[in-house]
């Protein structure tokens, strides 16, 4: 515990510092200074900004609203996001990789350490020299602290769907060198999510779902990410009547009893267990206990949007595909 | 949750009627139990009735009536129905009634025995205690979709664990040192184990969310596995404190009073409090933690019963039991089909309920 504290209190006027440099920064349209330990890169002449940046560095990107300034292809790059952590090896940066938060467990390979993305140390972060940090959010002022400290930020927030998650690969591509693998990752998941929404025969009436996240029936909405990749089968949220005007973020409460009667075909199941799930109060005589369509998906998978989403994609289009024509039997 | 410990010894509450005159209000005994046994019946029979799916009443009566031995009703309820009345609402609503009854119990001996009316079933770690061994349980993954009864066996592990350490630290030299030492070492206990807590929660962002739903109570998972834990639980308890009732009162004339009454107050207060906190740790390990319940009711049973534990000790857990029901119902249905936390509901209106109890009597004074 006492080290704990002393890293906090020895950060806190760094934080304070920074907080204050960051309130007197400029809007972020302007191109920010490049960090100091990189003076000599930045006064090279620049390339024509409106060719495709794949040419290399120094580079400039507009990502989410904010300038990310690369004077060098970065070979010190930190992530503190699973998702980035799998792009990153997924378009062929891993290499590059000298970091990775507590959560990042995927691939083998990543270079997990203690830190953490939810409450960042930026001593620690900083600890690891790095020349790239990778966040998918900003808690209590990180991205400014670390560009005081020089490092470039590039925040990368939670993709809306798959499009937006395909998207953040082309990104992370561009910013790490990688620009044709990436390119490859991103077309060849492409065709892998294309034939697996054509492998799924349209159905008349739309079958139903949830994507139940624990035993009090937490559920994502076709609101999230999640929900998007379901909508890519023309499948219906039984849950979105819960969170109608997106008061809960998109994941509300169920009400056990609603889903006894919503009665749902399909029942996803981010590493849940399709046995407890049918021993819960009154849920052991659904539609989709009986026909066997409760799926236990890797928890992982579902909750991120890095490049194994695709997987999920298939599973998904291989559950769909066992559905009965026409889906809706309701008696 | 400090503050009362300021003051350890405020004027005796006890009612001086009921023992110098006992014939006119003990009049009033019978006629308010059966008030509050109706209020439990009528709060169980809305939580059967109501919920986020209209069922016709007609069916659902139909329905309860044909579960009668030798019963049988046309009732014309689907299989849909069935399961929610059966499965889901009846055990709800009988698990919601023993929380209540068990919560507002324990707070009416609890809050007798310190005579301290800001007591609390939580005052002596029960809740910290719990709600660490649900973190660690959430957080280690053992209380997962598969879990089953981890979760509740956890808290009802730490509520016991953090008791003890409180009863244990607020010894002196071995023997027990009086209610206000129990009092701090509870808080002393509760704030250790809440700091724990939030590190671990620190250390594992991922689980904030199962954590915080389990802080806030909730009956919305239960069903019959957890009311066969409970029910014994709730037996025991309610025999022992309602025959204990009249002992608090006789504590509360002081240790000396007590002990020429016959009434020996050191074991007399370790056993209330033992089985108050073991009925509260079981109410925790099933509903998480639900506030308020075991703070209000008392004092709304004291607004109409006056302060004799006879009397408020079992009118708590009568009126505790309908109040939590009507909880539950408010928590499944103001966002159906989505739930709300029942210690929404309870804090919601359990808060303004607490000061205006506090300015009527206030008033009175």
């Amino acid at each position: 515990m006492r080290s704990i504290r002393s890293r906090l209190v020895a950060a806190a006027p760094a934080l304070a510092l920074a907080a204050l440099l960051a309130a007197c920064g400029g809007d972020a349209t302007t191109p920010e200074p490049a960090p100091p330990d990189a003076d000599a890169a930045a006064a090279a002449p620049e390339q024509d900004p409106d060719a495709e940046p794949a040419s290399g560095f120094p580079l400039e990107l507009e990502v989410a609203g904010r300038t990310l300034a690369l004077a060098a292809r970065p070979e010190r790059i930190v992530s503190l996001s699973p998702s980035t952590t799998e792009g990153l090896f997924a378009v062929g940066a891993g290499p590059q990789v000298v970091a990775v938060d507590e959560y990042s467990d995927f691939p083998a390979e990543a270079p997990t350490t203690d830190l953490s993305g939810f409450t960042p140390n930026v001593e620690a972060i900083v600890g690891y020299d790095p020349d790239l940090v990778i966040v998918s959010y900003d808690p209590g002022d990180l991205v400014a602290s670390l560009e005081t400290a020089g490092v470039p930020v590039l925040v990368l927030d939670a993709a809306v769907d798959l499009d937006g998650a395909l998207a953040q690969l082309g990104t992370l591509g561009t910013v790490t060198g990688n620009v044709a693998t990436a390119q490859d990752v991103v077309r060849s998941l492409e065709d892998r999510i294309e034939a697996a929404v054509a492998s799924v025969p349209p159905l008349d009436v739309p079958a139903t779902y949830v994507h139940v996240l624990d035993d009090a029936l937490f559920t994502a909405t076709s609101a999230t990410f999640i929900g998007s990749v379901y909508g890519r089968f023309g499948l219906e949220n039984a849950a979105d009547a819960a969170d109608p005007d997106g008061e809960a973020f998109g994941y509300p409460q169920l009400s056990a009893e609603y889903l006894v009667d919503a009665d749902p075909d399909l029942v996803f199941l981010p590493g849940g267990d399709a046995d407890a799930f049918a021993a819960l109060p009154g849920l052991g005589g659904l539609r989709a206990v009986a026909s066997d369509r409760v799926v236990e998906l890797a928890p992982d998978v579902a909750s991120r949007w890095g490049p194994r989403v695709v997987d999920f994609v298939e599973r998904v289009a291989a559950t769909v595909t066992t559905l009965p024509e026409p889906a809706a039997t309701t008696p | 949750m400090s503050a009362p410990v300021a003051a350890a010894r405020p004027p005796v509450t006890v009612d001086d009627r009921d023992r110098v005159a006992p014939p006119r209000p003990r009049d009033l005994t019978l006629p308010l139990v059966a008030l509050g046994l109706g209020a439990a019946v009528a709060a169980a029979l809305v939580g059967l009735l109501v919920g986020p799916i209209r069922l016709p009443v007609g069916a659902v009566v139909g329905a309860l009536v044909d579960r009668l031995p030798g019963a049988e009703v046309a009732h014309g309820l689907d299989a849909a129905g069935t399961t929610i009345l059966f499965e889901i609402r009846w055990p709800r609503v009988i698990l919601g009634l023993a929380v209540g009854a068990l919560l507002s119990g324990s707070g009416a001996a609890y809050q007798g025995v310190f005579r301290n009316p800001l007591a609390d079933p939580y005052l002596l770690g029960v809740a910290a205690g719990a709600g660490l061994g649900a973190t660690l349980a959430i957080v280690t993954g053992t209380a997962s979709l598969a879990g089953g009864f981890a979760l509740p066996a956890a808290a009802f592990v730490g509520a016991v664990l953090a008791v003890l350490a409180t009863a244990g630290l607020s010894l002196r030299r071995g023997r027990p040192s009086g209610p206000a030492a129990l009092i701090l070492a509870g808080v002393a206990v509760a704030a250790l184990l809440a700091a724990v807590q939030t590190y671990l929660l620190q250390r594992h962002a991922d689980s904030l969310r199962a954590v915080y739903g389990w802080l806030l109570g909730r009956l919305s998972t239960v069903g019959w596995a957890e009311v066969r834990l409970v029910l014994p639980v709730l037996i025991v308890t309610a025999v022992v404190l309602v025959l204990a009732a009249g002992r608090i009162d006789v504590l509360a004339v002081g240790d000396e009073e007590a002990t020429t009454l016959g009434v020996r107050p050191g074991p007399t207060r370790a056993a209330i409090l033992a089985v108050a906190s073991l009925a509260t740790a079981t109410a925790v390990a099933v509903s998480g933690l639900i506030g308020f319940v075991g703070l209000i009711v008392p004092h709304g049973v004291r607004l109409i019963a006056g302060t004799g534990n006879r009397r408020v000790v079992p009118l708590s857990m009568l009126f505790g039991a309908a109040f939590l029901t009507l909880a539950d119902v408010a928590a499944r249905t103001v966002q159906a089909p989505a739930e709300l936390p029942i210690g929404v509901i309870t804090a919601f209106v359990g808060a303004p309920a607490f000061l205006l109890i506090l300015r009527s009597q206030q008033g009175r004074a």
